[in-house]
């Protein structure tokens, strides 16, 4: 296939979880919208490292791998906090900080 | 060759279901493994693009650790179920609006791009492209610098992660005195904070 | 030594005593800053004289030297610098000034005596006769307006001396503001000439006046008209006189120096002194000639009413101010200035004398409470009566040759100016009967209570009061002292009292028609190039308008005498008969309430205005207000942006990045 489609099929999967980050209230739900998120860069860098083949772009996605699994890793450890501590799992009740 | 387009669209079609499944399933626990059909879809995708080592790694870290944490947390938590339309949410409307408008630009930018290349297939690339030992190179010599600040981050993701969510010995009633103490109660009373 | 560095030194004496004093007065105890001051005014007054005796050295036509101590501000062709001009006038000038100033301090150290702000008064003192003596010394317009400043700054600080007495402050405010009037006028007189001329300098001024105005030309005559409004605010001409009466809050030493003998001279010199302008300028002149003309009557009129001792004496200075004006605007400059002489000496000796009777009364100056002192204080009324004699212009005394001269100088001028002549002796009659009403009124008839106190030798008491209003006053601050001081009591107050009666007797006859003419010759190098030069009157006019005079003035103390002494209830019928006139007289011709409607009120209202409108409402309500509150509208759009939903900001994120692809899309089409 040509390289347009893993692209076209990147933007819809990005598209998807960006939705899903905004529509959806339990913040596990919004961590997994954000994996989609990433996964559908990560296509596109690996799309584009086959355009151009070279192999910096799958390194780059090798890497935004790693952030990603950081990034659970400390998104579960404040859900599990919030828990803890008894709070709702609700992210629109946690909107103390605002002006 | 037909057989890879029919694999490519298998793919595809799976990836976007499992988005989908994400995004519109009401139980966390079931968003979570379609997420796990959606990265096992991208895994096959990446293997079409030449990307073995990737591939291999989308299945093993991220399907299999990642998602594997996710499971112990929401069961751990207990997802409820909650509506999809919040009361009073304007944004449950207006945000997949602008994705989709977000998609939609996208899409006609890669379209209408004028690099020929999106349009054909790729070079011709050799047989190691791609693979485990060309990555390994690749990391170990142009890529050292984010390959060790990768390290480093994940270290600091395991600490903080430790930190934040043990188990204070003592502090817990205190702690769950000063805070609310119902899962349903709003949160604070508004303050009229006068500039 | 040259005759400017005497100069120098008559500047350096004063002002070194009120460095010391003003800096040392915690070191120096008792009286002792008195004496410092005053040897400081006898220094000076011995390099006056020094630079006299060099001045007379010089040939006539070399009598006009400059000297510069260092030039401050040199810009192209301009020069101006702190120089000094030591010629017959300013000489004249510093002797007088100092001189007069000498006995002054020596009279104070007596009569301030137990006043806590004993230093502060002769710090003062010193400084107000440098600045004084800096004014006459002027070599350009720059230092000549700044001594008229200091004159100004230091008459004000003298007049409100007793700070605590409302009327005392409220009297050196308006001081101060006339003062200032005529500062404004004389530095717009100045810029003006500096733009014709190009030069501030007063000696090539005064060459290039010729050529570079015609006769009276344009701004030649704003010029001199902006000088003349100086002279009169500094002198109290009419229409900016009503300072000096108020002026007389301050102590009787502070009247009779400033107010007698030098601040309120500094017009009449000024006039002297720029005579070259007002000679190309004659249009100047004769609205000088004949405003002094007017307020000689006006306060002529007015001492006949007042019933203060020390403001009879105050509408007197204006009158005779007058006389010394209309004398230099036409052109007697001789017969000014000797007028100028004469009128220091005898009136700082109405003032003393006034003082000491002032004192006897405990700080009572109010005529009507006086009376029959001839016994209790023989020496403080025979002084009296000696100044008053010269006042009026008796025969003989230092008033009657100096007065009339200027007088005889009108008649002979001619036209115009003979009208002025006649109105001047209408005004010496009305001089010559107030100075005797003051005299018969205080020292004759039957002896008030305080008298025959003091004839048993023992000075009164009474509570502490203003003498104005009449309000009792605490001065446990210390000022004004406890003690009342006394001629008879006090030497220093006697010496110069002495001092100052026999040159009031003797110094007429330093310019007698047709014998001596000393004033005459000294002043010549001065007023040399002036055009008048020649129309001097001869001696038999000048020995007829002598006569004249002395006969008005003689007529007159007949009519004081029959009225206050032979019949003493005269006075009452009269007043009770023309209520109005005599109401009108003693409110001053109504100047002071004129003035109250015309500008205190608008500014006031004005004032009022600005604080309510301009200020509160406009800049605290709209300017302040209205920036504060488009900051707050503004800031609570943004406030209401942070809605703490993590959603909300999610979207603000993705609806952020499509509008930015939809540019970039857009660009790139």
């Amino acid at each position: 296939m040509e390289i347009t489609w893993y692209l076209i099929l990147s933007a819809f999967i990005f598209a998807i979880g960006a939705a899903g980050v905004i529509s959806r209230r339990n913040p596990l739900v919004v961590l997994l919208c954000l994996e989609l998120m990433l996964n559908a860069g990560n296509l596109a860098l690996v799309a584009f490292s086959r355009m151009h083949g070279g192999e910096a772009g799958q390194v780059f996605a090798l890497i935004v791998m790693v952030i990603a699994a950081c990034e659970v890793v400390i998104g579960l450890g404040i859900i599990v906090a919030m828990y803890r501590n008894r709070l709702p799992i609700d992210i629109d009740q946690m909107s103390e900080l605002r002006g | 060759m037909w057989f890879e387009d029919v694999l490519f669209f298998v793919a595809a079609i799976g990836a976007l279901a499992g988005a989908l499944g994400v995004v519109l399933l009401q139980n966390p626990f079931y968003s979570v493994l379609s997420l796990v059909c959606h990265l096992l879809g991208l895994a096959v995708l990446f293997l079409m693009l030449n990307a073995e080592f990737l591939a291999a790694a989308q299945v093993v870290v991220y399907a299999g650790a990642v998602m594997v944490l996710y499971v112990f947390v929401v069961a751990y938590i207990g997802g409820s179920d909650e509506p999809l339309r919040p009361e009073g949410g304007g944004l449950a409307l207006l945000g997949p609006l602008f994705a989709i408008a977000l998609a939609v630009e996208l899409c006609i930018a890669f379209i209408a791009s004028g690099l020929q290349a999106l349009d054909s297939n790729g070079p011709e690339v050799g047989s190691r492209f791609g693979s485990p030992g060309n990555i390994g190179e690749l990391l170990l010599t142009d890529f050292l610098v984010p390959f060790e600040a990768a390290s480093f981050l994940l270290l600091v993701a395991a600490v903080g992660a430790v930190v934040l969510a043990r188990r204070r010995r003592g502090l817990e009633d205190e702690g769950a005195g000063t805070m609310r103490s119902r899962h349903e109660a709003p949160p604070t009373e508004t303050m009229d904070v006068r500039v | 030594m040259s005759a400017t560095s005497y100069g120098w030194l008559v500047l350096a004496f004063p002002a070194a005593g009120t460095v010391v004093i003003s800096l040392g007065w915690r070191l120096l105890p008792g009286r002792l800053p008195g004496w410092i001051a005053t040897s400081a005014i006898f220094l000076a007054f011995l390099a006056s004289i020094g630079a006299l005796v060099d001045l007379l050295d010089h040939s006539e036509d070399e009598r006009q030297l400059v000297d510069t101590a260092w030039t401050y501000a040199s810009t192209g062709n301009f020069k101006a610098g702190l120089s000094i001009l030591v010629d017959p006038l300013s000489v004249f000038m510093c002797l007088v000034v100092s001189g007069v100033s000498f006995l002054i301090h020596l009279y104070s150290v007596a009569y301030m005596g137990g006043d806590r702000g004993y230093a502060r008064y002769f710090a003062y003192l010193n400084f107000f006769v440098f600045s004084m003596l800096l004014l006459v010394l002027a070599g350009n317009f720059v230092i000549l307006i700044i001594g008229w400043a200091f004159v100004g700054a230091a008459s004000y600080l003298l007049i409100s001396y007793w700070y605590r007495r409302q009327t005392a402050v409220a009297a050196g405010i308006k001081a101060f503001v006339i003062n200032v009037i005529g500062d404004v006028a004389l530095v717009v007189a100045a810029f003006l000439i500096l733009d014709k001329v190009g030069s501030l300098d007063l000696l090539p001024v005064f060459e290039k006046a010729g050529d570079t105005f015609a006769r009276n030309d344009g701004t030649l005559v704003a010029a001199c008209l902006l000088l003349l409004v100086g002279a009169f605010a500094k002198s109290a001409q009419l229409p900016l006189h009503t300072w000096l009466p108020d002026a007389m809050e301050g102590p009787t030493p502070v009247s009779a120096l400033i107010h007698a003998a030098t601040m309120v001279t500094a017009g009449v010199y000024l006039i002297a002194r720029m005579h070259p302008l007002f000679e190309q300028a004659p249009a100047a002149a004769d609205v000088g000639a004949i405003v002094g003309c007017a307020t000689l009557l006006f306060a002529g009129t007015v001492a006949l009413a007042v019933t203060d001792l020390k403001r009879v004496i105050a509408y007197s200075t204006i009158s005779q101010i007058g006389y010394m004006v209309m004398g230099v605007s036409i052109a007697a400059y001789g017969a000014g200035l000797f007028h100028l002489m004469t009128h220091a000496f005898f009136k700082a000796l109405l003032f003393m004398g006034a003082g000491s009777v002032i004192g006897a009364m405990a700080g009572v100056q109010d005529m009507d409470r006086m009376g029959g002192f001839r016994r209790a204080m023989p020496f403080t009324f025979i002084t009296f009566t000696i100044g008053a004699l010269a006042l009026a212009g008796f025969p003989l005394t230092a008033g009657f040759f100096s007065k009339d001269e200027i007088l005889a100088f009108e008649l002979n001028r001619g036209g115009g100016y003979a009208v002025l002549g006649v109105l001047g002796y209408v005004g010496a009659f009305l001089t010559a009967f107030y100075a005797f009403r003051m005299v018969f009124r205080v020292f004759y008839g039957d002896p008030v209570p305080e008298a025959v106190e003091l004839e048993g030798g023992h000075v009164a008491h009474g509570e502490p009061m203003n003498p104005m209003t009449g309000e009792p006053e605490d001065t446990d601050v210390g000022f004004p002292g406890p003690e009342h001081h006394v001629a008879e009591r006090a030497w220093p107050m006697k010496g110069a009292m002495g001092v100052l009666a026999a040159l009031a007797l003797v110094g007429g006859y330093l310019s007698v028609p047709g014998i001596s003419d000393v004033i005459e010759k000294f002043l010549e190098p001065t007023f040399a190039d002036s055009r008048f030069h020649d129309t001097a009157p001869t001696d038999g006019a000048e020995v007829l308008g002598l006569v004249v005079g002395g006969v008005i003035s003689i007529v007159a103390i007949g009519l004081a005498w029959w009225v206050y002494v032979r019949e003493p209830g005269t006075a009452t019928r009269i007043r009770e008969r023309l209520p109005r006139v005599h109401a009108f007289l003693v409110n001053k011709w109504y100047f002071d309430e004129l003035y109250e409607a015309l500008f205190v009120r608008p500014v006031a209202t004005f004032g009022g205005f600005g604080r309510r409108v301009i200020e509160t409402d406009f800049v605290q309500g709209t300017i302040v207000g209205g920036a504060t509150g488009i900051v707050r509208v503004g800031t609570s759009f943004a406030r209401a942006i942070q809605t703490g939903y993590l959603r909300a900001y999610a979207l603000l994120l993705l609806v952020g990045v499509a509008g930015l692809t939809l540019y970039f899309l857009i660009n790139s089409s």
